[in-house]
């Protein structure tokens, strides 16, 4: 009985195959008009030309900063230490074997090339992405955090907390992002930065002020979320847990939170991901996130086909696979 | 050992309900007292209010001479020596039927994980459950859960027992399994006060049968008393709609 059932849900419905292959001529269709479309503006693609913004071959010139004579080479492992003598000074070079450009006795003045070698750097994309990634994380972690102290005080009886709570999600979720992002850096962070400046302390970066704006931000839809699913768990948890004899703070963090996170990881999930995407607004705040990286790429090289649509994939690879794990967590705590 | 006196409560929301009226009662270590009455008579409620899930109104409540509705005293070290058992069970549905048994015994009495899983096994065979000790509550039958959650409230080691119609959500063949373990709790002197529709249960363990009616107690006694010759119509028109 049960097999029959289950032959059923799997058994692919008539056409099935031919659907598939409409799929995929639809697909095809729509790649072949674009390309086509491009050809027509006489775009030019480059893809070849892309690589170069993940990572890249540098040369790197170590030039002598004194007058002097090249009085030693030795080479030293995968090393060459040059050292260069001049008037009562002495400096010593060191750069990878074989990359000397001078011999022992050449005169050297400042500025001259001692030796030359290549060497990979992250491109500005690599860059850019390694920035969002670390302004994500951050923002995720703090906000979580926020989310959660105001979740549990929106829940609770004493009216300072709750309306604390209450009129902070209701500002942060009526009004842009953007508007948000503006506010921190220009209006807070002025003040800030002036307030530790007459204390002789030094500036907070930017990039802290993105990361303010994103998880003050999604902490209030994390609020609403946590608030939501602490207060799907029946009452009798929260009784038969006080009942024992478990403070608040004992019952919520061993029988309300750990069932309350179930319910609440999907829609965290989305959350985090939106938030992963916001941080594409951090670049008018001066932050070298990835879109900001982007666009400089493309100033400097009018490629705006390949590099937008990279820069697409890359957020599509960051939330994906965000969700992928947070499908493996909720896969895990199913089973336990 | 518990001392109710002049109890009131009222609720306000969703609109004003005096869910008990005046009620006194005096109940000595190891005695068992069975409370019965109509739904919506405020059973539940004076069960609650004896160890402050819901704050009595007015009147005074002393559990062991601690006076519980004192600001100052701390409800969780009263909550300790207070077990109860609800009709819903209300297992930890993410916790083993064995970490259900230990985990307040580590976290309110601070026992060590040794003595509390030995504490723990010695009450889970006890109520007959030693065989299922690590499957989740939901892969349990109700009867079997019921039985895990006495056991749960028996790890505190508490003085009083309270039951909220401990047996009222299972299905008929499973109520005995339960009633035989509250008997054996009975037994042994555990001072249980249990709000039941079960007359035979409170004939045969019961010391001394409460009857409420809207918010008050309206007579109390002994079961022969209580069963064979009550004294108020109300009491008898109940008993009529019952038995
Ligand atoms: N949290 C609450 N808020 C508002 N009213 C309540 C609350 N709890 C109980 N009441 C009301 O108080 C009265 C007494 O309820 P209680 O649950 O104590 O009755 P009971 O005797 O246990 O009934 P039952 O046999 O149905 O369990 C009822 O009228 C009920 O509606
Ligand atoms: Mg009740």
């Amino acid at each position: 009985m049960i097999g029959e059932n289950n032959q059923r849900i799997t058994d692919r419905p008539p056409g099935y195959n031919k659907w598939v292959m409409v799929f995929c001529v639809g697909v095809m269709v729509f790649i072949g008009l674009f390309y086509y479309s491009s050809q027509k503006i006489k775009y030019n693609w480059r893809w070849n030309r892309t690589p170069i913004y993940f990572a890249y071959e540098d040369d790197i010139d170590v030039t002598s900063t004194i007058d002097g004579e090249v009085s030693s080479i030795r080479t030293d492992g995968g090393e060459v230490i040059i050292t260069v003598k001049g008037i009562g000074e002495e400096e010593i070079y060191t750069a990878p074997a074989d990359s000397q450009q001078v011999s022992e006795g050449d005169l050297i003045s400042p500025g001259d090339t001692l030796a030359t070698y290549q060497k990979w750097k992250a491109g500005l994309l690599v860059i850019g992405l390694w920035i969002t990634l670390k302004i994500s994380v951050m923002a995720t972690i703090l906000g979580v955090i926020i989310g959660i102290i105001s979740g549990l005080m929106r829940i609770s009886d004493n009216p300072a907390l709750r309306w604390t709570a209450m009129i902070y999600v209701e500002l942060i979720r009526g009004s842009p992002l953007m508007v948000q992002i503006l506010i921190w850096y220009f209006v807070l962070g002025t003040l800030i930065n002036d307030f530790f400046y007459s204390y002789g302390l030094g500036q907070v970066p930017a990039i802290w002020y993105g990361i303010a704006s994103l998880a003050c931000f999604s902490g209030a839809y994390v609020s609403e979320i946590v608030r939501a699913g602490i207060q799907s768990i029946h009452r009798g948890q929260t009784e038969a847990a006080r009942s024992l004899g478990m403070n608040y703070a004992q019952s919520m963090r061993h029988i309300i939170l750990p069932q309350a996170l179930r319910q609440i990881l999907p829609p965290l999930a989305g959350q985090f991901i939106s938030l992963i995407k916001d941080s594409s607004l951090l670049g008018i705040i001066a932050i070298r996130e990835v879109t900001k990286a982007a666009r400089e790429a493309v100033t400097a090289t009018l490629q705006p086909f390949e590099i937008y649509i990279i820069l697409g994939l890359l957020y599509l690879v960051l939330t994906f696979s965000l969700s992928m794990y947070v499908q493996y967590l909720e896969k895990r705590m199913a089973t336990s | 050992m518990i001392q109710a006196k002049n109890v009131y409560k009222t609720f306000y929301v969703p609109h004003e309900i005096n869910a008990l009226v005046d009620v006194t009662a005096d109940i000595a270590a190891g005695e068992v007292v069975v409370v019965i009455g109509p739904s919506g008579s405020g059973k539940s409620t004076f069960l609650r209010c004896l160890n402050r899930l819901e704050h009595a109104t007015s009147g005074h409540i002393f559990i062991d001479g601690i006076d519980i509705l004192n600001q100052k005293t701390d409800i969780n070290k009263v909550r300790m020596e207070v077990g109860m058992v609800f009709q819903s069970f209300n297992l930890f549905p993410h916790k083993t039927v064995l970490e259900n048994v230990t985990l307040a015994q580590k976290v309110v009495r601070k026992r060590s994980s040794g003595d509390a899983h030995e504490k723990a096994m010695a009450l889970l065979e006890k109520v007959g459950i030693s065989d299922k000790i690590n499957v989740y509550p939901d892969q349990l039958s109700g009867g079997q859960q019921q039985r895990v959650a006495i056991a749960r409230a028996l790890a505190m080691e508490p003085k009083v027992m309270l039951f909220d119609e401990p047996t009222s959500a299972l299905d008929p063949e499973m109520i005995g399994e339960v009633l035989d373990v509250m008997k054996t709790l009975a037994r042994e002197g555990m001072t249980m006060v249990v709000v039941t529709h079960e007359m035979g249960f409170a004939r045969e363990v019961a010391d001394r049968v409460i009857f409420m009616d809207a918010g008050a107690i309206v007579e109390e006694g002994t079961p022969e008393h209580f069963f064979t010759d009550p004294t108020h119509d109300r009491t008898k028109l109940f008993l009529s709609q019952i038995l």
